[in-house]
């Protein structure tokens, strides 16, 4: 137990630092299909603790509910990736603050 | 027919929809038919309910529909109540009604609000026949407020003239006044009787309250519901509506102004002269209100100059009579005077209608004359009218206006002298009118003379039965000085309360005779020296802005009343309402109001920043937000 728990903590700290990336991604980068892969990263990263999960408390539902993740994600990739050709067919760039109409 | 009955007031309703919702789509022959068409199936079934009524197969049947409302102990039922009394007022309303529907079919064909004007009166007849068949307060009530709305909507329906709509706000506008007095009088019948059911108070009233006792409550019971009454039937101090709601269409006048609607606080009066009978006091008050309208509104009426100002102040001072006779416990006399004044008076609104018709819209009557040659059967019917209306027998006024002064000599012979001299008045402007109407020479443009006309048929059709009306209807009520038996009298009994049935005719037939001798010769008299000033000697009233004498000026300007309530009710009211503006909406209401507006102005105005447009920013803002609620749930464990 002592050692599993151990190891647990690793794939913790390892999610952990994975979502970091991914938050900073968000928020530092401009382009927007580099933002899409840092949000792709961040869900991963809680898929990771997901996993990480049920093999501790030895429960599978952990791992079924990451399938199920992963195909909306699957879906979710393909709306957001159409919507960001649609963007660069209208403003002809992929940066985000090209993106600043909607406000007062 | 019984089962029919709820077809009455229910015919004009079904008229008043379709016409209402169809309005201009359905072409004016049809609306003129469905219209009339409503009435007249009224009327007949009204006519089968009369005849059962007078051969005595119906007595007094209550006939219930439902429950209206439940409360408490209180049960108010839509139910009608037909009796001896509601089949009078429902001959009268469906029959003069449908006369002047048809009337107006002629009168209004010109006029682009046919279908609305028709509309209107449908669902004033439904109003009025609603009024006269509920059996108790409460449906009384609806059908009261119903015909305060008609005559508002109908005063004011040519609406894009200001003075018109200002005429139909001071009618609705005073007749709440008197509602108030209604419903304050129905309120306190509920807490003294418990019902509003004509049958059950009437019935309380007479095992509560004994006769010749002095009863507060049954004094202010029945001096609120006479407040009601001058307003609904123009007397002092609430009459000042009437003259102006003249504004109306002709026919509405003849219809709601004269023969119906203003005659609806006397039928309230006599529905519920079981509770007036035990309250002479309120009786003593009737009667001082009615005899000093009859007299003021005729002194009035001797010097107004449009045709139909003077048949107002004439209806106000008819009304009066009514009232006076209610006051003297005369009953059925005062429903006797409804009916043939709602034929004379009808009659001669019409006559009025058909003139003013002629003479393209003018309606004073310095500039009419010598009309009689053009106007043959306007003028016959109108003399016809104007007689009945003086009093002259066998004529329909004379029967109930000998009834109403019989009934005054009875009370004291001061009464019944001035109850002739209002007679006398009445015959002197109605002579008046009619001499300077129809006699004479021509007095106005020559456009107007090459106009003028004979009504069409649909127009004098309905003078000439309203004319033979005038003949024969007082005939109902011969008394018995005369070799009739009064049958009037006798189909009313019913209804009236036993305490009063005794009040027979106390003076001996020769008393009587020659009472009706000296008032009808005076009447002549007076026919004369009418004749004498506006044929032989040829007098017309003086033009506006002439000097006229004090007294004269006076009478011109009917006593300056609507001036003085002006300052006194008007003005004031104004002033406060002023007040309130100012102060109250501006100062307190608004600001408030505002101050609210404006600080949230202010914050959003600041807040706005941040929506900015930077969708980096937004992320920012969120993962900020997560972190902080994160953050503070870890506190909140801890």
């Amino acid at each position: 137990m002592q050692v599993l728990s151990n190891t647990v903590n690793n794939y913790l700290v390892l999610a952990s630092i994975l979502f970091a990336i991914g938050v900073m991604g968000v928020l530092v980068r401009r382009n927007i299909i580099i933002i899409f892969m840092s949000i792709e990263l961040m869900l991963n990263a809680i898929n990771l603790l997901l996993v990480a999960f049920s093999v501790f408390h030895n429960d599978a539902s952990g791992q079924v509910f990451v399938f199920f993740i992963m195909a909306v994600a699957a879906a979710e990739v393909t709306v957001g990736l159409a919507i960001l050709v649609m963007i660069y067919r209208n403003t002809g760039s992929v940066d985000i603050n090209s993106l600043n109409k909607l406000k007062w | 027919m019984l089962q029919l009955a709820w077809l009455i007031p229910v015919l004009p309703l079904i008229g008043f929809l379709i016409i209402g919702l169809a309005n201009k789509k359905l072409p004016k022959a049809v609306v003129g038919f469905v219209g009339c068409g409503s009435i007249l199936g009224s009327f007949a079934i009204v006519l089968t309910l009369l005849t059962e009524v007078l051969n005595g197969t119906i007595q007094s049947e209550t006939l219930t529909y439902f429950n209206w409302i439940s409360a408490g102990s209180l049960d108010i039922k839509l139910s009608f109540l037909i009796d001896p009394l509601s089949v009078t007022m429902m001959t009268i309303i469906t029959g003069v009604g449908f006369l002047i529907h048809l009337y107006s079919a002629g009168y209004m064909s010109h006029d682009e609000g046919f279908a609305r004007y028709f509309a209107y009166l449908n669902l004033f007849v439904f109003s009025m026949l609603i009024l006269v068949m509920g059996s108790n307060f409460l449906v009384l009530f609806a059908g009261w407020e119903g015909v305060g709305l008609c005559s508002y909507l109908l005063i004011g329906f040519w609406f894009k003239n200001n003075d018109y709509n200002n005429a139909a706000k001071k009618a609705f506008i005073m007749n709440r006044i008197g509602d108030l007095g209604f419903l304050l009088g129905m309120l306190l019948i509920i807490v003294t009787f418990g019902s509003l059911e004509y049958s059950a108070v009437f019935e309380q009233a007479q095992t509560i309250f004994k006769p010749g006792v002095a009863q507060p409550v049954l004094i202010a019971i029945t001096l609120l519901l006479f407040l009601g009454a001058t307003g609904k039937s123009a007397q002092i101090p609430l009459y000042t509506w009437l003259p102006d709601a003249m504004a109306g269409p002709t026919p509405v006048s003849a219809l709601i102004h004269a023969a119906t609607m203003v005659t609806a606080g006397i039928y309230m009066i006599v529905r519920s002269n079981v509770l007036f009978s035990l309250a002479p006091f309120t009786l003593e008050v009737i009667e001082i209100i009615g005899l000093t309208t009859a007299l003021f509104a005729a002194t009035i009426g001797l010097v107004q100059n449009d045709i139909k100002k003077v048949l107002a102040y004439s209806t106000v001072s008819q009304l009066g009579y009514m009232f006076f006779a209610l006051g003297m416990g005369a009953y059925s006399t005062a429903i006797f005077h409804v009916a043939t004044h709602a034929f004379f008076k009808a009659l001669l609104f019409l006559g009025a209608g058909s003139v003013i018709h002629a003479m393209s819209g003018e309606q004073d009557i310095r500039s009419m004359g010598g009309l009689w040659k053009k106007l043959p059967i306007t003028f016959a019917t109108f003399i016809i009218g104007t007689v009945a209306i003086a009093g002259i027998p066998p004529f329909a006024g004379f029967f109930s206006k000998d009834e109403i002064l019989a009934h005054a000599y009875e009370h004291s012979p001061i009464l019944w002298a001035l109850g002739v001299l209002g007679a006398l008045m009445t015959t002197f402007y109605m002579f008046r009118l009619v001499f300077l109407t129809f006699f004479g020479s021509f007095r106005g443009t020559e456009h107007q003379k090459s106009h003028l006309h004979e009504s069409p048929l649909i127009m004098t059709i309905p003078l000439m039965v309203l004319a033979v009306l005038s003949i024969i209807g007082g005939f109902v009520g011969v008394p018995e000085v005369l070799g009739g038996h009064n049958f009037l009298k006798s189909f009313l009994s019913p209804i009236i309360a036993p305490i009063n049935q005794h009040t027979g005719h106390a003076l001996s037939h020769s008393t009587e005779l020659m009472l009706m001798g000296i008032s009808v010769g005076a009447v002549l008299l007076v026919i004369i020296i009418a004749a004498i000033v506006y044929i032989s000697k040829k007098a017309v009233p003086s033009p506006e802005g002439s000097d006229l004498s004090a007294p004269h000026k006076v009478l011109y300007n009917k006593y300056y009343i609507d001036e003085i309530y002006r300052t006194l009710v008007v003005k004031p009211l104004y002033w406060l309402g002023d007040i309130f503006y100012k102060v109250f909406e501006i100062r307190i209401i608004d600001n408030f109001v505002n101050a609210w507006g404006k600080g949230v102005d202010r914050g959003s105005a600041g807040l706005r920043f941040l929506q900015n447009g930077s969708i980096s920013f937004y992320m920012f803002a969120m993962v900020i937000g997560i972190i902080l609620i994160l953050f503070f749930n870890t506190i909140i464990k801890l």
